[in-house]
């Protein structure tokens, strides 16, 4: 009697089968489910791509007679893979600033790209200032790479929260368009400022981080397969295991803490979250702070893998990134995440095929890249992962 | 005058203009249900939303258990012990309901804590216990009030202030919330400050009522008396 009584009082969770278990376990959760999505959505879109490429290839030959594409593509495939999955994580460190800070305040950052800029720039000075101390050489690689990110991501988030203290929340309730001129304003000034800093304590703006210089990025490492040997860039493989880590530490801070459950709550109802005692302006304060720390970090990523960067370097790769939030669905983590990497990727292949073609070359390529994603979204007008969602009252 | 738990003077609060609290005055005391009535407009909400500092008063004080909490804000206030569950609900849809109850145990650090308001929160509504890892967006009208108070009740709050819980909720469910709502009080002793387009029901489960109209108090006394009140029952209960 007393056993039915309590049963039918207090019904229990439906009892969870192996699946379920391993779905609810911390592995599951934070390693295995955002790891393997990524490389799923590699495989795949790389995939498409190469059976692009090689349809191109075969319908549209090279007007050089002596080249034959298809075996070109064959022995450029891996490079252009590693190339694009390396770009495609910057792009999308970039596009996780956008879609974070759009996802609780509904307004785009106009001025992200010159945190990833400044992170850039951190990255020189830090690099270039153990060089001239001569340690350059003695520390270990991966810790000199931890320490110059750590530099990256602490400039660039904290100037991140100052832009957001001193410049965006004063214009909270006014039109959007208003705070949106501000950002385009700051990216300017944040251009200016950096050029002007550098060019009088450096007498020029062209910052040529000291790269070369250590033999560990100097030489590609040489992968052989099958037949032929592949060049594969340290910076690239630093780029892909830095991101990688990030990414999963992302999404375990969005997930898998409380800071992150509170980000989320403000992302979907700023005033409700207020009365349940979350400080609003402390989660968008902190957004800012991981959106820019990612932002910085790409930028030092960038950085080194181009070695010589500008005060203007933030404009494309941020015009990139932001196609790449819309495109993967503004506001939606993963959707940046997927956005980059489809950006990337089809660039390196654009890159790859492109420079067969004389008339065309890779100058095409960002014409291209673009036309891709107008075609996406006039199919997808949300983005590859967007919702269609009511706008807020 | 130590037992008042909630104590409003004189609130005067606007919306751009319109001047939509004209000096109201409240007092609930520990262990009440005290509940606003009035039509469309009164000020009811308005009320609600200035004592948990979503709107600033341009005059007036409001005082939780002797602290001046007078414009502070809404995070601020509710660390203080109001929880505010407002009209609509809103939970968070994106959220599970287990996320959605955390998040109503915000201020709280102590797991264990935590885990124990749960278990009550689940012995009051057995059927949110069956949906812990369904998103806040997909249960039905009366899951989310249930999911709206069961969250307001993590903290153990000093007065729980409830916006219009019977909104939009079918007759059944509607005597269900308001079986909650009576529970809550008498078995937690929860303060409760209940603002209602259903008069009647608010009035019955109530130990004071306040009666608004554009603003301002029109009437205030004891719900029974309120109750039996020509005017009230011409003007809130729709009798001739």
């Amino acid at each position: 009697m007393s056993t039915t009584a309590t049963v039918q009082d207090r019904p229990v969770a439906p009892k969870a089968n192996t699946l379920e278990l391993v779905q609810q376990s911390w592995i599951y959760r934070f390693l295995l489910f955002p790891i393997g999505q990524m490389l799923i959505f590699i495989a795949g879109a790389t995939i498409l791509l190469t059976v692009i490429a090689y349809a191109i290839a075969i319908a549209f030959p090279a007007p050089n007679p002596n080249i034959d594409l298809v075996t070109q593509i064959n022995r450029q495939l891996p490079g252009m893979i590693i190339s694009g999955v390396s770009i495609g994580f910057v792009y999308s460190m970039i596009a996780l600033g956008y879609t974070l800070v759009y996802g609780v305040l509904q307004f785009i950052n106009f001025a992200h790209s010159e945190l990833f800029m400044v992170g850039s720039a951190t990255g020189f000075v830090v690099m270039k200032a153990l060089e001239d101390n001569g340690v350059l050489k003695e520390w270990n690689p991966i810790l000199m790479i931890l320490f110059m990110l750590v530099c990256a991501m602490t400039v660039s988030g904290i100037l991140a929260m100052l832009m957001e203290r001193i410049a965006y929340r004063p214009l909270r309730g006014a039109p959007r368009l208003v705070p949106l001129i501000t950002a385009i304003g700051i990216s300017f000034f944040l251009i200016d400022f950096v050029r002007a800093g550098f060019a009088i304590t450096r007498n020029e703006f062209n910052l040529t981080y000291p790269v070369r210089s250590l033999e560990m990025f100097a030489t590609p490492v040489r992968v052989a397969i099958g037949e032929t040997t592949v060049n594969v860039r340290t910076t690239s493989i630093m780029i892909i295991i830095s991101a990688v880590i990030m990414l999963v530490i992302l999404n375990y801070i969005v997930n898998g803490t409380k800071l992150g459950r509170g980000i989320r709550a403000v992302a979907q109802d700023q005033t409700m979250s207020g009365l349940l005692g979350v400080n609003v302006n402390l989660m968008i304060s902190l957004t800012f702070l991981i959106g820019g720390a990612f932002g910085g970090a790409a930028g030092m990523l960038f950085g080194m893998n181009v070695g010589t960067i500008t005060p203007y370097v933030g404009f494309l790769p941020g015009l990139k990134a932001f196609t790449a939030a819309v495109l993967g669905g503004i506001g939606n983590i993963t959707g940046a995440l997927l956005g980059g990497l489809t950006i990337g990727i089809v660039e390196a292949f654009l890159n790859g095929v492109l420079v067969y073609y004389p008339a065309l070359g890779q100058r095409y390529t960002d014409i291209l890249t673009f036309s891709v994603l107008i075609l996406i979204l006039i199919f997808r007008p949300t983005g590859i992962l967007g919702k269609r969602v009511d706008e807020k009252v | 005058m130590s037992d008042i738990v909630l104590h409003v003077e004189n609130l005067h609060s606007y919306y751009g203009h319109i001047h939509a609290l004209k000096g109201i005055s409240v007092d609930v005391k520990k262990g009440e249900i005290v509940t606003l009535i009035g039509t469309n407009g009164a000020g009811k909400s308005t009320t609600l939303r200035t004592i948990s500092g979503v709107l600033r008063p341009k005059r007036g004080t409001v005082t939780l258990k002797g602290q001046n909490i007078t414009g502070m804000r809404p995070h601020e206030v509710a660390a203080l012990g109001v929880s505010h569950v407002p009209e609509g609900r809103r939970i968070f849809p994106q959220l599970t309901v287990m996320e959605n109850l955390d998040m109503g145990a915000w201020n709280v650090s102590d797991k264990k804590l935590i885990e124990t308001r749960k278990e009550e929160v689940f012995t009051l509504f057995p059927r949110l216990r069956e949906r812990i890892n369904q998103l806040g967006g997909t249960l039905s009208g009366g899951e989310q009030q249930m999911l709206a108070i069961g969250r307001a009740l993590m903290t153990r709050p000093e007065v729980l202030l409830l916006d219009e819980p019977s909104m939009g909720l079918a007759p059944v469910l509607v005597e269900l919330i308001f079986d909650i709502i009576q529970k809550i009080n008498k078995e937690q002793g929860t303060t409760i400050l209940l603002v209602e387009q259903n008069a009647l029901m608010a009035l019955e489960i109530a130990t004071r009522g306040y009666v608004l109209q554009t603003g301002e108090i029109v009437m205030n006394n004891d719900a029974k008396v309120l109750l039996k009140d020509e005017r009230v029952r011409k003007a809130y209960l729709g009798e001739e």
